[in-house]
C-alpha cells in the first residue's frame, strides 16, 4: 500500500510538471464545452428559395408573397427559367425552387387543379425533407385560404365534419431545444477523450522512452503499477466531470433533474471503464504514435455512432450492435436520462449493468494483456 | 536534387520499417467510411411508439393500422395515464405516446371534431420533430381521404424532385465529411509528429550539422506523406464508389487536384505544429485530441453551418476541412466544373500557403 502512495505521488508530478498537458487535460476541455454546444443547432431555418414564375398572375404572385412571408424561406432569387434557378442550386445559394408554370392561375379557377414543380437540393436529406414539407403546408394552406376567398362559404359549412385536431407536447424540453440535447453530450465526451488518449499515452511513453524497464525490474506488482497510473486520471476526470457540471449550470442553465450522486456515481463508473480501455491500448501498442492513432479510431467511432449527433434506432441492425459495444453510448443514454429526466436507480439499472460490465471486463483483458516481463 | 532524393528515400524506408504504423495509418480510414457510409443517416427510423388508445374504435383502430404500415414505427399498444408516460419515458426506450381520448370516434361522427395527443420525449429534439411531422402527415392523410372537405374545390399538387439524390440516401451528406474529416485528422496527425520526433531523439541535430539545406528537411519530411495521403485517398474514394454506391459525378482529374492541395494544407498544418512543439505527445495532443471535435463541428456536415452565431461561423472560416467539403460536395456529387469552386480552391491555397510560411519562420536551424 505504501508502495502505491509513492507511485501516485509520482504520477501526480509528473502530470503537474507538464503544464502544456495538464492543459491540453483541463482547459482545453471545458473551453470547448462552453463554445462547441453554440454551434449545435440542427434547426431548419432560412431555407433558401428560387423562384421561377412563368405566369406573371395575380394568384402567382400572392402565393410567392405568402411563402415570403411565411418566416421560414428566404427568396433568393426570381429566375426567368428553370435553368437558370438551377445555377444557384450549383453554387450552393439556394436548396429549392418552385416552378410555377404558365397558365397557373387559369388552370386552376377552370380546371381546379394545378401541378407546380418543387426541385429540392438532396444532397442534405434533413433540409431537403423539412424544406419541402414547409413549403407543402404553406401552399396547402394558399389552397384553403383560396376556396375561402372564392366561394365565401359561411363559417358553419365550410368547417369540415370529421376534424382532427392534432396537438402535441415535448416533454422534459418544451421548446425543443437544442442544448439540452447536445451539451450533456459534448462532457460525456470529453470525459471520453480525456480517459482514452491520455491514459494510453502515458503507459505508452515509459514504454518508449524506457522507463518502464526500470519500473519492472522493482519489488513493485502488476496491480499496484496499473493502479498507480490509473487514479491519477480517475481523479483529474472527476474534477472535469465536476467543472463540467457548473458549466452546464452556469452557462447553459441546464441543472440536473435527477440525483447527482446517481450522476457521480454513474461517472465514476464511467472513467473507471474508459481507463481500462486506454490501458488495454498501451499494453498492444510500441509508440505514442500508434497509441494515439488506435484511440483516435475508437473514439472517432464513439463519436459518431454512440448517438450523440445521429439517432442509434435509425442505424442498420449490425451497426446498433457495434454502437451498443461502445461504452460511450449507455453513458450518453445514462447521463441524458439523469440529468434531462430525473430518471432514478431502478430506470438505469439495466444501463449502469452495461458499463459496469465493461469496467470490469476491459480492465481484467488490460492487466492480463500487460506483461512485466517484456 | 539529388540529396533530396536520397533523403526522401529515407523517409520512406522510415515509415515502411514499421508496418504496425502503416497499418493503423491506412486499416483505420479504410474501416472508418465505411463503418460511417452505413450507419451515419438523417433518416428517422425504428421509433418505439406506444398508442395509448381509451376510444379502441373503428378510426382509432384504422389509424394504428396505417402508422404499422409506414415502417418508421415499432408499435406497442397499451392505454397509460400521464404517470405512466412518464415512468416510460424514464427508462428511455419508448419516444412517443399517440393518445386518443374516451369517445374518440363518438366526437368525430358526432361533434364534428375530435382531439388527437401526441406526447413525444423531447430530450431529442430532432428526433421529436420528425415523429411529430411523421404522425401528423399519417393523421392529416387519414382525414382528408375519409372526410373529405366538402369544399376542397381548388388544389395545388407539387410535384417534388429529389435533386443530385434521386434514392433519398440519407446518408450521402455526411459520406464527403467523413472524408474530409478523416483526410484532415490523419494528415495533420501524421505530420504532426515527423519533426518533433527528431527533435525527441536527438537526430535533428544531426540533420542540422549535415551540409542538406535546413528547408531540404521540412520537403523532404512532407513528400512521403503528401503521397501516402494520396494514396490513402485513392482507397477511400474507391470504397465509397464501390461500397457505398456514390457515384463521382464530375471530374476526376479536378477532384485529384483539389484534394492534393487540401492534404497539402493538412500537412502544412501539421508541420506547423510540430515546428511549434517539444514532443511527440504534445504534438499528437493539439493534433487529435484539440482538434477532433472542432473539426467534426466546423466541417458542417452534422450542424449546418448557417445556424450558427457570426463569432463560430468566424471560426468555421479557418477549419481548411469547411472548404474542402464544399469542393468534394460539388465536384463529386453534383458534378460540377472548376468555375463553381475557385473561390473555395483560392481559399484553401491561400491557407496553405500562410501555413508553410510560418511553419517555415518557426523552423528553427540552430540549436538552443
Amino acid at each position: 500500500m505504501k508502495k502505491l502512495g509513492f507511485l501516485l505521488q509520482k504520477e501526480f508530478r509528473q502530470i503537474f510538471r507538464d503544464k502544456t498537458i495538464l492543459a491540453m487535460m483541463i482547459g482545453v476541455p471545458i473551453i470547448q464545452l462552453m463554445i462547441l454546444p453554440w454551434a449545435m443547432d440542427l434547426n431548419v431555418r432560412n431555407i433558401n428559395l428560387s423562384v421561377v414564375d412563368n405566369d406573371h398572375s395575380t394568384y402567382s404572385q400572392q402565393l410567392i408573397t405568402k411563402i415570403a412571408s411565411s418566416g421560414y424561406f428566404r427568396i433568393v432569387s426570381a429566375d426567368a427559367s428553370y435553368k437558370q434557378a438551377l445555377e444557384h442550386i450549383e453554387n450552393g445559394s439556394s436548396d429549392l425552387i418552385m416552378e410555377l408554370p404558365n397558365g397557373f392561375e387559369h388552370n386552376l379557377i377552370r380546371e381546379g387543379k394545378q401541378d407546380i414543380g418543387v426541385s429540392v437540393d438532396a444532397i442534405n436529406g434533413t433540409k431537403a425533407s423539412i424544406g419541402g414539407a414547409y413549403l407543402g403546408s404553406v401552399i396547402a394552406d394558399f389552397d384553403v385560404n383560396l376556396q375561402v376567398n372564392q366561394i365565401s362559404v359561411p363559417d358553419s359549412v365550410s368547417k369540415p365534419h370529421g376534424f382532427m385536431d392534432i396537438t402535441f407536447s415535448n416533454w422534459y424540453n418544451p421548446h425543443a431545444e437544442y442544448k439540452y440535447f447536445f451539451v450533456p453530450g459534448v462532457l460525456v465526451l470529453l470525459l471520453t477523450m480525456i480517459g482514452g488518449f491520455m491514459t494510453s499515452l502515458n503507459i505508452v511513453r515509459e514504454k518508449e522512452v524506457g522507463t518502464i524497464e526500470q519500473i519492472n525490474v522493482t519489488p513493485i506488482k502488476k496491480w499496484e503499477f496499473i493502479m498507480g497510473k490509473l487514479i491519477p486520471f480517475w481523479i483529474i476526470g472527476m474534477v472535469v466531470f465536476t467543472i463540467g457540471l457548473t458549466v452546464l449550470w452556469g452557462v447553459y442553465g441546464i441543472k440536473a433533474v435527477g440525483s447527482i450522486s446517481l450522476l457521480y456515481l454513474v461517472a465514476g463508473v464511467y472513467m473507471i471503464a474508459l481507463l481500462g480501455f486506454g490501458l488495454l491500448i498501451s499494453t498492444y501498442c510500441e509508440n505514442q504514435v500508434q497509441a494515439m492513432f488506435i484511440a483516435f479510431f475508437f473514439i472517432l467511432i464513439f463519436i459518431l455512432m454512440s448517438g450523440l449527433f445521429t439517432s442509434v434506432q435509425s442505424m442498420p441492425d449490425w451497426a446498433q450492435m457495434i454502437s451498443n459495444f461502445t461504452p460511450v453510448a449507455h453513458f450518453i443514454k445514462l447521463v441524458r436520462m439523469v440529468i434531462l429526466k430525473g430518471s432514478g436507480m431502478p430506470d438505469i439499472l439495466k444501463e449502469l449493468g452495461y458499463i459496469s460490465a465493461f469496467a470490469v471486463g476491459l480492465n481484467v483483458w488490460a492487466i492480463w494483456n500487460y506483461r512485466k516481463t517484456t | 536534387v539529388k540529396q533530396l532524393f536520397v533523403f526522401i528515400r529515407k523517409e520512406f524506408k522510415q515509415v515502411f520499417r514499421d508496418p504496425r504504423t502503416l497499418l493503423i495509418m491506412f486499416g483505420l480510414p479504410i474501416a472508418q467510411i465505411i463503418l460511417f457510409g452505413y450507419a451515419l443517416t438523417s433518416e428517422v427510423k425504428n421509433v418505439e411508439i406506444v398508442i395509448s388508445d381509451h376510444s379502441k374504435d373503428v378510426v382509432s383502430t384504422k389509424i394504428v393500422q396505417n402508422i404499422k404500415a409506414t415502417g418508421y414505427f415499432i408499435v406497442h399498444e397499451k392505454t397509460m395515464g400521464n404517470r405512466e408516460i412518464d415512468n416510460t419515458f424514464k427508462k428511455g426506450h419508448v419516444q412517443c405516446v399517440l393518445v386518443f381520448p374516451d369517445n374518440f370516434n363518438n366526437d368525430l361522427t358526432h361533434q364534428g371534431k375530435a382531439q388527437v395527443q401526441i406526447i413525444v420525449d423531447g430530450t431529442d429534439p430532432n428526433t421529436a420533430k420528425t415523429i411529430v411531422n411523421y404522425l401528423n402527415a399519417i393523421i392529416n392523410a387519414y382525414q382528408q381521404a375519409n372526410f373529405p372537405s366538402s369544399a376542397l374545390k381548388y388544389q395545388i399538387i407539387t410535384q417534388p424532385r429529389m435533386l443530385y439524390n434521386e434514392e433519398d440516401n440519407g446518408s450521402m451528406n455526411y459520406i464527403p465529411g467523413v472524408m474530409a474529416l478523416i483526410l484532415m485528422l490523419v494528415c495533420t496527425a501524421l505530420t504532426s509528429v515527423s519533426i518533433v520526433k527528431e527533435k525527441e531523439l536527438g537526430t535533428m541535430e544531426i540533420l542540422l550539422v549535415s551540409p542538406f539545406k535546413p528547408v531540404m528537411v521540412l520537403v523532404a519530411k512532407a513528400v512521403p506523406y503528401f503521397i501516402l495521403s494520396l494514396v490513402n485517398f485513392t482507397i477511400i474514394l474507391v470504397l465509397t464508389v464501390f461500397l457505398l454506391h456514390i457515384e463521382v459525378k464530375g471530374s476526376l482529374l479536378l477532384l485529384y487536384l483539389e484534394s492534393a492541395l487540401f492534404i497539402l494544407t493538412c500537412l502544412s498544418l501539421g508541420l506547423l505544429i510540430s515546428n511549434s512543439t517539444n514532443a511527440q505527445q504534445t504534438a499528437l495532443l493539439i493534433s487529435m485530441m484539440g482538434m477532433m471535435l472542432p473539426t467534426i463541428i466546423f466541417t458542417g456536415f452534422i450542424f449546418p453551418l448557417e445556424n450558427m452565431p457570426w463569432i463560430l461561423q468566424t471560426i468555421a472560416n479557418v477549419v481548411p476541412s469547411k472548404w474542402y467539403f464544399l469542393i468534394i460536395k460539388a465536384v463529386m456529387l453534383k458534378g460540377l466544373g472548376f468555375q463553381y469552386v475557385w473561390k473555395q480552391t483560392l481559399i484553401l491555397f491561400v491557407m496553405t500557403a500562410f501555413l508553410l510560411t510560418i511553419a517555415l519562420k518557426k523552423f528553427k536551424i540552430r540549436l538552443q
